[in-house]
């Protein structure tokens, strides 16, 4: 048996095989020197890439529709296409290396439908490079991206949001990285997926584990590989309780979140893809407060069209049937990045250029997100919040873009719906103006993950600060307090949809200041509503 | 040579999916087959260009046959077209 520590990000036990996970290879292969070979590769690797795609198209069809599955089916035909074939053994006979020449003709056919007038053909273009980055990732390794035949738990050195989103979440128990703080993506993705997971983890990532029998205690912020039989019927015990404290929590479900004394709070979760809504409807969250739609952006090579993000937005909608579902618009930046966006690197990206800033000053990506939630309020409550506001000014100018939206949908007779606008309060600058904000918007939610940050000066990840860093500050207190004052000065309501929110400590204290809404991890949801509804307040 | 005209009324036009059926169709062919929409033909039997075409509802758009079987080919497009498309 080995056995390790690292920094627990939630709680619970799990039990299963370790996956190791290596990052993909960036640059790809050269060629060996003999174009026959490299042609030859390129043809089995077509074989693989079609045997693949042949038994996700039998799956789609069987789970989800004749619809979805014949995008699979047309990316079988591109496979077999000769202008693809052909322009790949072109570029094989003049010397490239098979896996290069699949990646680069996949990129230049991906570009000519980007480029086409058509919005549906354009979307194809993400079919293409799908296709060819299969053949790439066959021909640089064998296997297609990251797999997992059973359940398991994941050790990584680190895992980035786009990392994260090709995933098979559905078969992840726990997540262990070397790297990462509590509010790490990782850290965030493992509460919204209810797993007990460890940061900063003091493991060697090396092959040999791969496979081996591995527990992970999320409460003692401990691993264990190739357990002893006595560590092994110890948390088996300890999983066998949490499961039966949870079972207890059940009784809370459906229920009416409301203190003994009759205050009413809404307890909303806090997710990042269309995905993510089961977790919200497993832990009856009375809605969503926080979609984070930085995923539609992330693990891709181009932007999503309006129409993917329209897809991926009713499709939170219907399934939420007809609970509240608040988006904020894309907070890129910082910590998250894309590569197409072009953007320069900065020195202290969390004061750059991000979130509401990107957005305000590159109408080309904002108009399409906008557009998007709009038409997807045709099928049910939707609100949006802009992050990173500091002025009246910049509030302003968002109504008027997004009534110039709405216009023009009307005006397209494109079916959209009416969108409440909020913003996050997550700046020291908003919550000392709140008061003049809260007569523009029609509700503030306040993430109090960056405004803690910032109004303490610590950067969130650098998990040296940890020990400076107190979630409870006064200061933090203190323009919460005010903060929701002034919302309900000017008759708005307000919530909060940082991690903070799923803090019981704090629960009292967040009814006594009077909060409407909290957003939290879909997991949280039904323990938070047995401390309100256990609460004087 | 045997040239078929027809006119889409499907409203999202040749998107993927017909796309897929009508290159899987032509592939039966022994014949050469083209499409086109007014502008320069593809070749139906390759889906890249069958898609780049982007024709859509309203479009009219010309098939040619070329080939042994051109005769029987061209009928079973146009059945095709007018089932599908």
């Amino acid at each position: 048996m080995r056995e390790g520590t690292g920094r627990p990000v939630f709680s619970g036990v799990a039990i299963g095989k370790a996956y190791v996970y290596f990052p993909r290879q960036s640059e790809l292969p050269a060629s060996c020197g003999d174009s026959e070979i490299e042609l030859k590769n390129f043809n089995a690797a077509r074989e693989t890439a079609r045997e693949q795609l042949q038994a996700l198209f039998e799956k789609t069809r069987r789970e989800i529709g004749e619809e979805q599955a014949m995008i699979l089916d047309v990316q079988i035909m591109m496979l077999d296409d000769l202008d693809f074939v052909e322009s790949v053994q072109e570029m094989i006979a003049g010397g490239a290396s098979a896996a290069q020449a699949a990646h680069e003709t996949g990129d230049a056919f991906s570009a000519a439908f980007a480029a086409m007038d058509d919005e549906y053909m354009k979307a194809r273009a993400v079919d293409v490079k799908d296709m060819a980055r299969r053949l790439v990732d066959i021909l640089c390794g064998g296997r297609s991206g990251f797999q997992m035949e059973e359940p398991g738990i994941l050790i990584a050195e680190d895992l980035t949001p786009s990392e994260t989103v090709q995933l098979p979440k559905d078969k992840i128990l726990a997540f262990v990285t070397r790297q990462g703080s509590s509010n790490s993506h990782t850290a965030i993705l493992a509460r919204i997926m209810n797993i007990p997971s460890l940061v900063q983890a003091q493991i060697a990532l090396s092959p040999e584990i791969d496979g081996k029998m591995m527990i992970v205690d999320g409460f003692e912020g401990r691993y264990y590989i190739e357990p002893d039989e006595e560590t092994q019927a110890a948390m088996t015990e300890k999983r066998k309780r949490a499961l039966e404290h949870k079972q207890a929590l059940e009784q809370y479900r459906g229920k009416e979140s409301v203190s003994k004394s009759g205050k009413k709070i809404l307890l909303c979760a806090n997710i990042g893809s269309a995905d993510d809504v089961r977790y919200v409807l497993e832990g009856d969250a009375e809605g969503v407060g926080l979609m984070r739609s930085e995923f539609l952006y992330l693990g891709r090579e181009d932007f999503p069209t309006e129409e993917e993000l329209f897809e991926a937005y009713r499709s939170v909608v219907e399934q939420l049937k007809g609970r509240p579902l608040v988006i904020r618009t894309l907070d890129i930046g910082a910590d998250k990045q894309c590569d197409y966006f072009g953007l320069e690197h900065e020195e202290n990206p969390a004061l750059g250029y991000r979130g509401i800033r990107i957005c305000l000053t590159r109408e080309d990506i904002f108009r399409p997100q906008m557009r998007a939630i709009y038409r997807a309020a045709a099928f049910g409550p939707v609100s949006a919040m802009f992050p990173m506001i500091i002025s009246v000014d910049e509030v302003r100018r968002i109504k008027e873009f997004c009534k110039s939206i709405r216009e023009g949908l009307v005006a397209e007779g494109i079916p959209c719906g009416k969108v409440d606008l909020g913003i996050m309060i997550e700046t020291p600058a908003a919550a000392v103006i709140s008061r003049e904000l809260a007569k523009e918007v029609a509700f503030f939610s306040v993430g109090t993950n960056d405004l803690t940050q910032y109004t303490l000066a610590i950067d969130r990840q650098n998990a040296k600060l940890d020990a400076f860093y107190d979630p409870h500050h006064p200061a933090v207190m203190s323009l919460l307090k005010t903060i929701v004052e002034s919302a309900h000065a000017e008759g708005i309501w307000a919530g909060i949809c940082g991690e903070l929110g799923a803090d019981l400590t704090l629960t009292e204290t967040f009814l006594e200041m009077g909060f409407d809404e909290l957003s939290v991890s879909p997991g949280r949801i039904l323990e938070l509503r047995k401390k309100v509804c256990e609460s004087e307040v | 040579m045997k040239e078929i005209k027809y006119i889409i009324t499907d409203p999202l036009g040749i998107h993927a999916r017909p796309a897929g059926m009508l290159v899987k169709e032509a592939g039966k062919c022994l014949c050469n087959v083209t499409l086109s929409v007014g502008g320069p033909a593809v070749d139906a039997k390759r889906i890249m260009g069958v898609m780049k075409l982007a024709a859509k509802q309203g479009m009219e758009i010309t098939m040619t046959f070329d080939g042994p079987d051109e005769e029987t080919a061209a009928a079973n497009l146009e059945a095709f077209l007018k089932a599908n498309l």
